[in-house]
């Protein structure tokens, strides 16, 4: 967007972070104070959920009734993990109050790395094939072909869900791991228009010197155009495995039993097998948790890649 | 859009006057099919034709077992005689209202706050953190924390000395509950998109308007939303398109309850699909999500004059 190119100094200079915040001759005045506390209020309501699920994992069911008002966890106990791994007994599940059934979440842990991977590594690497083919090799009808590309980031995604379904049905590949990856795992259109954008600002010089030397163009996209974007490449990959990861609708319907349950799927499930005593809430907090850490886990890694790249990819 | 290269030569069989050194520059149509050939085959298979074929289901009666017949208008007939439908269609409305408007005044605000105060990273990192759970993690942690008797929510409203609130088990409740729950998890993401947004304004704007001596609360009026304005109707469009498909907090918490309180457009739909294998009515009612949306962001682009920007 010519409005993002105006002026990127701002974004770009963050790094000496005190520097900034600190600045001399910037003196405390009443609104800057109500200013942090808005802020700091408004972290608080982003992040107090988080040590909630926590606090609730690692409290025993039987004593959250008593203990509801305690900020701290109440009867400290990691039977809700155990239950969560079917560690524990069913009866040893029954009495601490879980529903007593198994369930398997290294298996629902392990579907959902494999899927997440799956879309992730098909996806960012098909799209960048097809990104390089409409950046940078001359054939007949490329525009025509990217236009459609184009035009396909005008469906919402929901909308293709029932006949993808219909579809997957008839493959045969319902309640796969591979029919819950497939129809993501060719392409997306933004995948492509966001890697297009970048082959395209590589200078061609550095292309037509390897073409002169005598690579071919396969090794030109293998040798250097991926590897000189491997930044852009990356993020999209962390993105793309985010929302694979978070997804629910597509796996809730093409899943049905454990062989292809997926996490957030198998959350779901949890969540619907309430026990007689009312719902395992330690249990089900540490599921959550269990759920959610990796995606925590790979934000830790990469959330200076994450932050940055959604300016673009929110301002196509 | 975002296409600054210089318009692309018409590529023809011999593209024109070649490069001076490209002198083995010719047609690569062999190679680019070879590499356009997966995604081709990805976007044919599950993104044109699927659209296509929901189409074309909507005009038919389908239940998966036996060959979709034929039925004509009969499925829109029945949509818009249907009361659920409408009903479906209020409830996803007051949904979309009250999360979008909570979620971009929020955002917008954060994202200020975020831009006059501070470019710290850890900040932002923090703000996005809900953003990076699903959608299922959110709905039960507030389903956890709202949960009439026990939830951490309602101990303090108990502590405050009112009356619990049952949030998701009361019809009132229940739609503004997960408006707010969603604003949880997506008004960070909202708010960098925003933020990203303000950088584009020059500082020196905010500067001549400081020695002429204006406040913050003016500057925010007579500078930044008036700039802001191309990026929020983007944000606005793309948040709204996502609000409409509402699906995950409903189906993990409520399934539709109470009564069809919270029973919004794609849980009908999903409902009608796999619950009771009606294909061809929930794709007239796909059909019917679409067409709204198409609506709305037409509307949208053009109230908002998305395409212009008032920064020459």
């Amino acid at each position: 967007m010519a409005l993002m190119t105006t002026d990127a100094t701002p974004a770009d200079a963050t790094e000496p972070e005190q520097a900034r915040t600190a600045r001399p001759g910037r003196r405390t005045s009443p609104g800057r104070v109500l200013a942090w506390a808005v802020m700091i209020l408004f972290l608080l309501f982003s992040l107090f959920p988080f040590y909630w699920m926590l606090r609730t994992a690692l409290s025993s069911n039987n004593e959250l009734y008593a203990g509801a008002e305690s900020w701290l966890p109440v009867g400290f106990d990691t039977g809700g993990f155990e239950r969560v791994f079917g560690l524990q007994t069913g009866e040893e599940a029954l009495a601490a109050g879980g529903s007593g059934q198994s369930l398997n979440f290294f298996l629902y842990l392990r579907n959902s790395v494999v899927v997440a991977l799956l879309i992730t590594v098909g996806q960012t690497f098909f799209s960048a094939m097809a990104a390089y083919a409409f950046s940078r090799l001359q054939w007949r009808g490329r525009d025509f072909v990217f236009a459609l590309f184009l035009g396909g980031l005008m469906v919402p995604l929901i909308f293709t869900f029932l006949p993808n379904f219909v579809l997957i049905k008839q493959l045969g590949l319902v309640d796969t791991l591979l029919g819950i990856a497939l129809p993501s795992m060719l392409m997306a259109p933004f995948a492509v228009f966001f890697l297009r954008q970048f082959f395209l600002n590589i200078p061609r010089e550095v292309e037509e010197a390897a073409l002169i030397d005598g690579a071919s163009k396969v090794k030109v996209f293998f040798t250097l155009i991926l590897p000189m974007s491997s930044a852009p490449v990356a993020t999209l990959a962390v993105l793309t495995f985010i929302t694979a990861w978070n997804d629910y609708f597509w796996p809730l319907m093409v899943s049905y039993t454990d062989s292809s349950r997926v996490l957030t799927v198998a959350l779901g499930v949890f969540r619907a097998q309430t026990p007689q005593t009312g719902p395992d809430w330690s249990g089900l907090m540490a599921a959550t948790l269990v759920a959610a850490l990796p995606m925590l886990l790979l934000f830790l890694v990469f959330a200076r890649r994450i932050i940055n790249s959604i300016g673009f990819s929110g301002i196509k | 859009m975002a296409i600054s290269q210089p318009v692309q030569r018409p590529s023809g069989p011999v593209t024109a006057p070649a490069p001076p050194r490209g002198r083995r520059r010719k047609d690569d149509t062999a190679l680019a099919l070879l590499f356009i050939a997966p995604a081709f085959l990805g976007f044919a298979v599950f993104l044109a034709w699927p659209t296509l074929r929901g189409i074309w289901l909507s005009f038919t009666e389908f239940n998966l077992l036996t060959p979709a017949r034929f039925v004509g208008a009969d499925n829109y007939l029945r949509m818009v005689q249907d009361p659920v439908f409408w009903n479906a269609m209020v409830v996803t409305l007051q949904y979309v209202v009250i999360n979008i408007g909570l979620q971009t005044v929020l955002a917008l605000l954060i994202a200020v706050l975020m831009q006059r105060l501070t470019q710290s990273s850890l900040v932002r990192g923090l703000v996005l953190t809900p953003y990076l759970v699903s959608n299922v993690v959110a709905a039960l942690v507030f389903f956890w924390i709202l949960d009439t008797q026990l939830g951490v929510g309602n101990q303090i409203i108990a502590g405050l000395g009112l009356e619990r609130i049952p949030f998701l088990a009361d019809e009132a409740w229940v739609i503004p509950t997960i408006a707010v729950i969603n604003v949880w998890r997506h008004v960070g993401y909202t708010a960098l998109l925003i933020f990203a947004g303000l950088q584009a304004i020059p500082p020196t704007m905010y500067e001549a308007a400081k020695v002429d001596g204006a406040s913050e609360i003016k500057m925010f009026f007579r500078i930044t939303l008036p700039l802001l304005r191309p990026i929020m109707a983007l944000v606005l469009i793309m948040t709204i398109i996502g609000s409409f498909q509402v699906f995950d907090t409903v189906a993990v918490t409520t399934q539709g309850g109470p009564v069809n309180a919270s029973r919004v457009l794609q849980y009908y739909i999903y409902d009608m699909a796999f619950g009771r294998f009606q294909f061809g009515y929930a794709s007239a009612l796909s059909v019917g999500l679409l067409v709204v949306l198409m609506v709305v962001t037409v509307i949208q682009y053009r109230l908002t004059r998305a395409g212009s920007s008032d920064l020459a």
